[in-house]
């Protein structure tokens, strides 16, 4: 009985996409990678749900939507490991993993302070160059970025 | 419109540093043309370095063509808080050209990608100087007559040095042996060796600046050991005078072997190097009109059979 509460506090989709396995300390993160909160779509977020696999996971359903790689490759920045289901009439027709992307637009902070990106209203721009490693390298002041020192910038600028 | 910016040589292939050479090389043979006739060409030099911009200015004066610029962007709406954008943007409605020098990585970059006409990065920060290193490969190449198989030696600054660091880049196509000379601290940075070991580039390591080091060298290119750069400041005092070149240690060197710099030279080449046939910085500075006088016109679209005479 239990177990049927449980799956039904999150709502079935009829179409769209599901984010499964979000670390739940990126829930946010990754809600406002993808600019959710200017979407018009109907959202449901999970939060500090209970997962077999993490402890505790976020999850995200937005009906209605359904994203290219480049939107949700962003996402291996912050959550490497989710899975994506693409629902078309309450199916599951598609199951996804996010991949490193070969570029970041937009969404990461240079850590160089004497970089042009952080001295000049533009865009950053980040190409992989260790795909091991996760290595990015700024387009502008070619200092190289690891994933693990990843900034996000405040505000998305695409 | 292709665009055929100078921001960094890194990219460039083999043929197209020997066609830059070969253009640099008419230039030499004669350095007064009319080729830029009717052209404006913008110095904007947003942080200040005389020999640069008066290299650069006088490639474009000794080829017909006018210059208008700044060198000093205090007195400019820089200091007004204008973005770099807009002052390319409005320089960009006035001149053919733009060389330009910024304190910030990646300045010339983006302002490649902005600007709708043609960029030259005469030095971004600490980051790239691409006339620089084409003419320390002229000058290779002229006094050893090609730049393929040489031995050539780096000393002093190889941490912070940006003219050593493109110019190992640049010679990865001619298969070198690079000898890094540096005091601990000053250490050719991992990064590079990477690089060495990537592109099959050979290469061996001394702290120690001895006559018989540098006995087997083509070239010896002597950059500046700063103090400012040093956290330990013993460790300082302890080298500073070790990587000092003087007349003595070049008794047993090649009869080929050139001294070159970046200059400014401050202590590092003792001045009774100067008067040694080997002593080449002098000549290596003016090597820089030719080499940048083949940029500017690669740059504007002008081809070597233009100006072949």
């Amino acid at each position: 009985m239990s177990e049927i509460r449980q799956a039904l506090q999150v709502a079935a989709l009829k179409n769209g996409t599901v984010i499964d396995h979000i670390p739940t300390n990126k829930l946010f993160t990754v809600v406002s990678l993808l600019g959710l909160e200017q979407m018009d779509s109907k959202i449901t977020i999970g939060y500090n749900l209970n997962s077999n696999k993490l402890g505790k996971k976020g999850i995200i359903k937005i009906a209605d939507k359904f994203f290219d790689d480049e939107e949700v490759n962003r996402i291996s920045v912050v959550a490497p490991h989710v899975k994506l289901n693409i629902i078309r009439n309450y199916e599951v027709v598609e199951k996804k993993e996010v991949n490193m992307p070969d570029e970041l637009k937009g969404i990461v902070k240079c850590a160089n302070p004497k970089c042009i990106t952080n001295n000049e209203p533009m865009p950053t721009l980040f190409k992989m160059v260790n795909k091991e490693n996760g290595v990015f390298k700024c387009h502008y002041c070619e200092k190289e970025l690891k994933k693990e020192d990843i900034v996000l910038l405040q505000r998305r600028t695409l | 419109m292709e665009n055929r910016s100078l921001v960094t040589i890194a990219e460039h292939s083999k043929e197209k540093i020997l066609y830059l050479l070969e253009m640099a090389k008419q230039f030499e043979n004669n350095p007064n043309r009319k080729i830029l006739d009717g052209k404006v060409v913008a110095t904007l030099f947003f942080e200040p370095s005389t020999r640069t911009r008066l290299s650069f200015e006088t490639a474009v004066n000794r080829l017909g063509g006018r210059v208008i610029g700044f060198s000093d962007a205090s007195t400019t709406s820089s200091s007004k808080g204008e973005t770099l954008k807009d002052t390319i943007m409005m320089v960009s409605n006035y001149a053919d050209l733009i060389i330009m020098r910024h304190h910030l990585e990646g300045a010339a970059r983006y302002a490649s990608e902005v600007a709708p006409i043609p960029i030259i990065n005469a030095g971004d920060g600490a980051n790239q100087h691409p006339s620089q290193t084409m003419l320390d490969l002229y000058s290779i190449q002229k006094t050893q007559g090609t730049l393929e198989n040489l031995n050539i030696f780096l000393v002093g600054d190889l941490k912070y040095g940006r003219t050593v660091h493109s110019l190992l880049m640049a010679m990865r196509h001619f298969n070198p042996t690079f000898h890094f000379i540096a005091p601990d601290e000053l250490k050719m940075p991992e990064e590079y060796k990477i690089y060495c070991n990537e592109n099959n580039i050979k290469y061996v390591e001394h702290t120690d600046f001895t006559e018989d080091i540098i006995a087997d060298a083509d070239i010896l290119y002597m950059t500046r050991v700063q103090r400012e750069r040093f956290t330990d400041l013993m460790e300082y005092e302890r080298v500073k005078n070790v990587y000092i070149l003087r007349n003595k240690m070049l008794e047993k060197t090649r009869p080929n072997l050139r001294i070159l710099h970046p200059l400014p030279r401050v202590n590092e080449i003792a001045y009774d190097v100067d008067d040694n046939e080997k002593a080449y910085y002098f000549q290596q500075a003016r090597n820089g009109l030719f080499a940048r006088q083949a940029i500017i016109c690669d740059v504007l679209g002008i081809t070597l059979d233009d100006i072949k005479e």
